[in-house]
């Protein structure tokens, strides 16, 4: 069970926005850290708690492909990401390192809500005004990547990708 | 009977051996791979982890030193060391620092082909989809994975089909083209797609404005953007590339998500003002507006043709005293052809200044870090706040023309009075 307060977000919130490029230049996972969401939500990095959620609407991750943003999350100890959408590349460097990018209906949630994510169950309870929300599943490769902790211990037990069903049948 | 298919879905279902449509789920095998100093890192990183000596194969592994180069400080130089050592250690090829920027060198050395699937730790990756190849940005985790087993999970993307008509105004150019495109599906109108390009205006481009049209696909969340190949493709691969072309085309009955038609004859030129890609208008609507700093290169525009076209509009003239004028030529290709020509003294004449074929002041990480309150006119894909190095500030992005033009007269200003002469 991930539990934290909601940071809420607007729409087509950019990876250079999570982290500035400025600040992609070192392998001290720290820095990018104190630096996360610095020119859009400054004191970010003070506020944020073990758990807290990052909520956010339509986009969230798009632009460039640099994975120190979703490092920078990580490390931050974000429980989980919640959007209406994400950008491709985002969502897998997400699932990649084992953060829950979850897609839902994140209007009815406010900032500093207490959540309670369900993983299993598909469930977010906002124990703060007592609704529940369904998680959109997930596709079945990246359940099975975050449910090993990301990719790379997914590929350190398998060496190679499972391969996925095709549908048959098709006219 | 099997249905048609679509570009996309060719090329993943030759890749992955067995026949996927749109949502389908597919395991690939990957042609070719590539990472630069912004990326690799973390993805050295992460090969390391699985205790694997050596990649699946070297020979299909390119590294790009060119987001900060030469290195500005000496935590860049340890990065670049790092990149350098694994290259070397694994028999990858490296492309040093000065030689160019990624997308750039890809196309221009002749590495991609039709029908193969590139992928590139860059979210411009998507640029070869102007040569026919399905290329695509992915992560630095995505990498160690490819690294270990050559392989990369995808879903298959339906395809948004752009069909263009009509032909460019003198003064218009593809920058144009896209950035209205992407103003229209704004900037998650194409998320989880593939966007192709067809029409007779993408038949009368040439490759460079092709590569620039592919290149900005991402800016509107397309998974890749695609175009036919043609003889203007196999003349560009020709003399580049020893392998075997394979075009790949749509089948006539393929499926698509949409078909959106647009005429471009009326099309003005655009900019997208800040903080985002998908906020843009003519250029006329902001004309006058005060410009401190003008970037001329990068992945999108740094192509001989963009400096030739910049150039055609600085030539016996002079920027204006309010205004810096920096030029970055994407290779060092691109630069010693531009020096051929005399285009580089026409730019240093008109007060440019030349900085090291790469990815310059774009991604914010040195060089030309504007100041505080300052606007900046740039050729790039991307003007997101903060994205040149400063949040305090604002970058508008338009062609090559306009910012000759606006250089001129230190303010946004419309090319297409600067075009009387027929040059252009």
């Amino acid at each position: 069970m991930i539990e934290g307060r909601a940071h809420l977000f607007g729409d087509n919130i950019n990876t250079d926005y999570i982290i500035a490029g400025k600040y992609t230049k070192t392998l001290d996972y720290s820095v990018w850290v104190s630096h996360l969401f610095e020119d859009i939500s400054p004191g970010f990095s003070q506020k944020v708690k073990p758990g807290d959620c990052v909520v956010a609407g339509r986009n969230f991750g798009c632009g460039s492909s640099r994975e120190q943003a979703a490092v920078a999350l990580k490390y931050a100890q974000v429980g989980a990401v919640l959007a209406k959408s994400f950008a491709r590349i985002f969502f897998r460097n997400a699932i990649n390192l084992g953060i829950p990018a979850l897609i839902c209906n994140t209007d009815e949630i406010h900032d500093g809500d207490q959540l309670e994510i369900d993983l299993t169950n598909q469930k977010i309870y906002n124990l703060t005004t007592h609704q529940i929300l369904t998680i959109e599943p997930l596709p079945d490769v990246m359940i099975q990547i975050l449910s090993e902790g990301g990719l790379t211990p997914y590929l350190k037990k398998f060496k190679t990708f499972k391969k996925p069903q095709v549908k048959e049948g098709r006219a | 009977m099997a249905r048609g298919k679509t570009i996309v879905e060719k090329i993943i279902s030759s890749h992955c051996g067995q026949d996927v449509y749109a949502g389908d789920f597919a395991v690939v095998n990957v042609d070719l791979a590539m990472a630069h100093d912004s990326t690799a890192p973390l993805a050295i990183q992460a090969f390391r982890q699985y205790e694997e000596p050596r990649v699946w194969d070297a020979s299909r592994l390119v590294f790009v030193l060119d987001h900060a180069v030469p290195s500005p400080n000496e935590q860049v130089s340890r990065l670049h060391s790092m990149i350098r050592d694994f290259a070397h250690e694994q028999k990858a090829h490296l492309f040093e620092a000065g030689e160019g920027i990624c997308h750039q060198l890809l196309a221009e050395q002749g590495l991609v082909r039709p029908s193969d699937i590139v992928v590139g730790c860059d979210s411009h990756t998507c640029t070869y989809g102007a040569l026919n190849a399905l290329s695509f940005g992915i992560g630095s985790t995505d990498m160690s994975g490819v690294l270990l087993t050559g392989q990369l999970w995808l879903k298959v993307p339906e395809t948004l089909k752009l069909i263009y008509e009509g032909k460019m105004q003198k003064g218009v150019s593809a920058k144009d083209v896209m950035l209205f495109t992407i103003g229209k599906l704004r900037s998650d109108g194409a998320d989880y797609l593939a966007l192709s390009f067809t029409g007779e205006a993408i038949e009368n481009m040439e490759i460079c404005d092709r590569l620039t049209m592919c290149n900005m696909a991402i800016e509107c969340g397309a998974k890749a953007g695609m175009m036919e190949c043609d003889d203007k493709t196999k003349a560009y691969l020709s003399g580049r590339s020893k392998m075997e072309i394979l075009p790949v085309f749509d089948d006539k009955d393929a499926l698509y998500r949409d078909t959106i038609t647009i005429n471009i004859s009326a099309l003005e030129p655009q900019i997208a003002l800040p903080h985002a890609v998908d906020n843009v208008c003519p250029v006329k609507k902001v004309e006058g507006t005060e410009i401190q700093q003008i970037f001329i290169g990068t992945c999108t525009n740094g192509r001989l043709e963009d400096l030739r076209a910049a150039a055609s509009i600085l030539r016996d003239k002079h920027i204006s005293s309010s205004c810096r004028l920096i030029v970055g030529p994407a290779s060092r290709e691109v630069l010693r052809e531009a020096i051929r020509e005399g285009i580089i003294e026409v730019l240093l004449q008109a007060g440019a200044t030349i900085i090291p074929p790469g990815c310059g002041p774009c991604p914010g990480t040195h060089l030309g870090v504007p100041g505080d309150g300052e606007k900046v006119l740039s050729t790039a894909n991307r003007n997101f706040k903060g994205r040149m190095g400063n949040n305090k500030a604002s970058i508008y992005l338009a062609s090559p023309m306009t910012c000759a033009a606006s250089a001129l007269r230190g303010c946004i200003s419309d090319p297409r009075e600067f075009l009387e002469m027929g040059d252009a």
